[in-house]
């Protein structure tokens, strides 16, 4: 009996190889996201976003008739795993290119994995230090903080506000962004009157806003990520403060709208396109790319794509382009991708070199008010 | 007279803050009194409080007095299943075996929750409106008002059942000395369940009232469940009164720390006069040495 069934076993076994083997191997790529913990707003989105793509490749026929595979596993949000499941994907799973992590620390962490296997990267997380300086193998799709907070300052400039009062989370986003925001108020001739944070789980912000709301500023900047900002906002129309209150890309969804309510109303952020799409002009070049992510996230999640997903979107769509231009090797996916230029895809238009690897420019980001319980573009 | 404005607003928003930090510390002092443990559960109570309100209003369609006693009895059930499988089953267990399931018991239900309920903050829409009041200079919501109020409620609702019932009574005798309290018929172990029953009760029903103003989430329970931790420990784990006192103070000290001093040092100057108090009197801010217990 038991020789019969290892007979079995093996025959199936051999049945299975050769199968296999007469089929194109499919084309295997990597993927690292935080899909818990506590950036799993960044994580969930864009596993779903890359899964969506892969499947969409695959049922249009694949890449040259080759399948594409997502390998996709969850870091948690915790760089030490992070590199952990970048050497599996490239020793154990045999990748040829990495799409995320979806944080600044964890992308960080993989880097020296990644050039050491000479694997591509196209990480997407925002923190300027992925791409500056240039690493040969690591790409980014997700804008820079710098451009989030040059947009802001544009507009202050322009209504000749220059006294800004910072609101900022104290955790690595919000510390980020505090950087950004007071290393660049000098090139914009901003003041920056009054620094103040708050904690991630903080639920009342009253007092900084009250002491906010003594100072000589004439503009609010809070940098966070969703639940702090709305309670921000709240607390603000509670105080009945008058100043403008300008939020950042981090709260870029209907989530935000929908938890600060009424007190929404008026907030400015900058943003990706995404959140905008239709009222885009028709001249934009992201337009169409922007257009069928939010039908097709509607269609696949029921739920809002945000721009975050959009990275990974962006990710998979330019290796796409990278393996169909330049073979399936990683050395050629990798000087594919840098030679990819105007691909308009959902945080901007890519055009990267030997000399950018995050390929993105200002206008990436446009500027965004809440009007009636929805986005409207601020001329 | 800005600076005046100011300072009122800070009091004003520190008592409306302290408020819940009380109403949180008196569901942790009730299981403490009764079992000598501390439940860091509690902080969940709060959060299902808040997330089952939610639920039964977004997805059961309940009008919102329904959804909050829905919330409020639901969780009230989950308290007693923790002390019937988790708190009962280990009679001779030490306290601290029992504190540290009690922090085992939170993971599971903040696991359970997120994977229910998904990981997004919800906000409850406010009982009576959002128009800002003015008080003193300074300004408070209508959910402040909800807030002070059922604090005030529940002060001398807990004043009225442990000093004029038997079976409050009957609870103190078990915070003075279980065995003896055994010796003169009172079911201890009916008493361990009742302190479950009205400190979930409690917890729940702070989270509902707050859901509100702070919004909720599936981890929204564990700096909670810690302040008013500190708000017990300042109140000396006990005296009803205390904790409340105990609540507002932290409450005001964050409030004027973050304004006046510096909004990075909020939570550190909080954990910071915990320390203190845990240094400097054990026995809490407003009791007398241990002897008077008696």
């Amino acid at each position: 009996m038991k020789k019969l069934i290892t007979t079995a076993l093996v025959s199936f076994s051999l049945c299975c190889l050769s199968s296999a083997a007469l089929a194109a191997a499919p084309i295997k790529i990597g993927a690292l996201f935080a899909v818990t913990g506590p950036a799993s707003f960044l994580g969930e989105p864009e596993r779903n976003s890359a899964q969506m793509v892969v499947d969409e490749i695959n049922r249009t026929g694949g890449i040259k008739g080759r399948k594409l595979e997502l390998i996709a596993y969850d870091t948690g949000g915790d760089a030490t795993k992070a590199v952990q499941l970048a050497n599996r994907l490239i020793k154990n799973d045999h990748v040829v290119a990495i799409v995320g992590p979806s944080t600044t620390g964890d992308t960080m962490a993989v880097i020296p994995v990644v050039e050491r296997a000479q694997i591509p990267l196209i990480s997407c997380s925002a923190g300027i230090k992925i791409t500056e300086p240039v690493k040969r193998n690591v790409f980014k799709t997700a804008q820079n903080d710098t451009l989030a907070v040059a947009r802001i300052y544009q507009q202050l400039k322009k209504e000749k506000k220059n006294k800004v009062a910072l609101l900022t989370v104290s955790d690595s986003f919000g510390s980020s962004g505090r950087e950004q925001l007071k290393s660049q108020a000098a090139r914009y001739g901003m003041q920056i009157i009054s620094d103040d944070t708050y904690g991630p789980k903080d639920t009342d912000m009253t007092a900084q806003l009250t002491k906010i709301r003594g100072s000589q500023a004439q503009a609010v900047i809070c940098w966070g990520t969703n639940p702090g900002p709305a309670v921000v906002a709240r607390n603000a129309k509670q105080l009945g403060l008058a100043l403008p209150l300008y939020m950042s890309h981090g709260v870029s969804s209907k989530k935000f709208i929908d938890l600060a309510g009424e007190a929404a109303e008026g907030v400015r952020l900058p943003s990706g396109k995404v959140l905008v799409a239709d009222l885009l002009p028709k001249s934009d070049k992201q337009k169409t790319a922007l257009l069928s992510y939010v039908k097709d996230y509607q269609r696949h999640f029921k739920a809002e794509g945000d721009h975050f997903g959009g990275h990974a979107w962006d990710a998979v769509m330019m290796l796409k382009g990278a393996i169909e231009r330049g073979g399936d090797t990683p050395a050629g996916i990798r000087n594919a991708l840098e030679a990819t230029r105007g691909f308009a895809g959902i945080g901007g238009v890519f055009n990267y070199s030997p000399k950018d690897h995050a390929g993105l420019t200002q206008d990436a980001f446009v500027l965004v008010e809440v009007k009636n319980r929805d986005w409207m573009l601020v001329k | 007279m800005e600076f005046l404005n100011q300072t009122a607003q800070y009091v004003i928003s520190g008592l409306a803050t302290g408020a819940i930090y009380a109403l949180i510390g008196l569901s942790f002092a009730i299981i403490f009194n009764s079992t000598g443990i501390i439940n860091f559960a509690q902080g969940e109570f709060v959060m299902l409080g808040g997330v089952l309100t939610i639920f039964s209003i977004a997805t059961l369609q309940l009008p919102i007095v329904a959804a909050v006693v829905v919330a409020v009895a639901v969780t009230t059930l989950v308290g007693v299943l923790f002390e019937r499988l988790a708190i009962r089953p280990l009679k001779d267990a030490t306290p601290l075996a029992l504190i540290i399931i009690t922090i085992g018991a939170s993971i599971l239900i903040r696991g359970l929750v997120m994977l229910l309920w998904g990981k997004d903050t919800q906000a409850l829409p406010a009982f009576s409106g959002n128009d800002p009041i003015d008080f003193a200079g300074a300004t408070l919501l209508p959910q402040h008002l909800w807030i002070f109020g059922v604090t005030i409620l529940v002060i001398v609702g807990c004043r009225l059942f442990f000093h004029h019932t038997i079976s409050g009574k009957a609870m103190r005798a078990c915070s003075f000395n279980r065995r003896a309290a055994n010796l003169v018929g009172i079911s201890v172990g009916r008493m361990v369940l009742l302190s479950f029953v009205i400190s979930s009760a409690l917890g729940s029903l702070a989270g509902v009232i707050i859901a509100p103003l702070t919004m909720t989430s599936y981890d929204v329970g564990i700096m909670l469940g810690l302040k008013g931790f500190c708000a017990a420990i300042m109140g000396g784990m006990g005296s009803g009164f205390g904790t409340v006192l105990g609540g507002l103070i932290l409450g005001i000290l964050e409030s004027l720390g973050a304004g006046l001093i510096s909004s990075g040092y909020k939570d550190a100057i909080a954990f910071f006069i915990l320390l203190l108090i845990l240094f400097i009197r054990p026995q809490g801010l407003f009791k007398k040495g241990e002897t008077d217990r008696v």
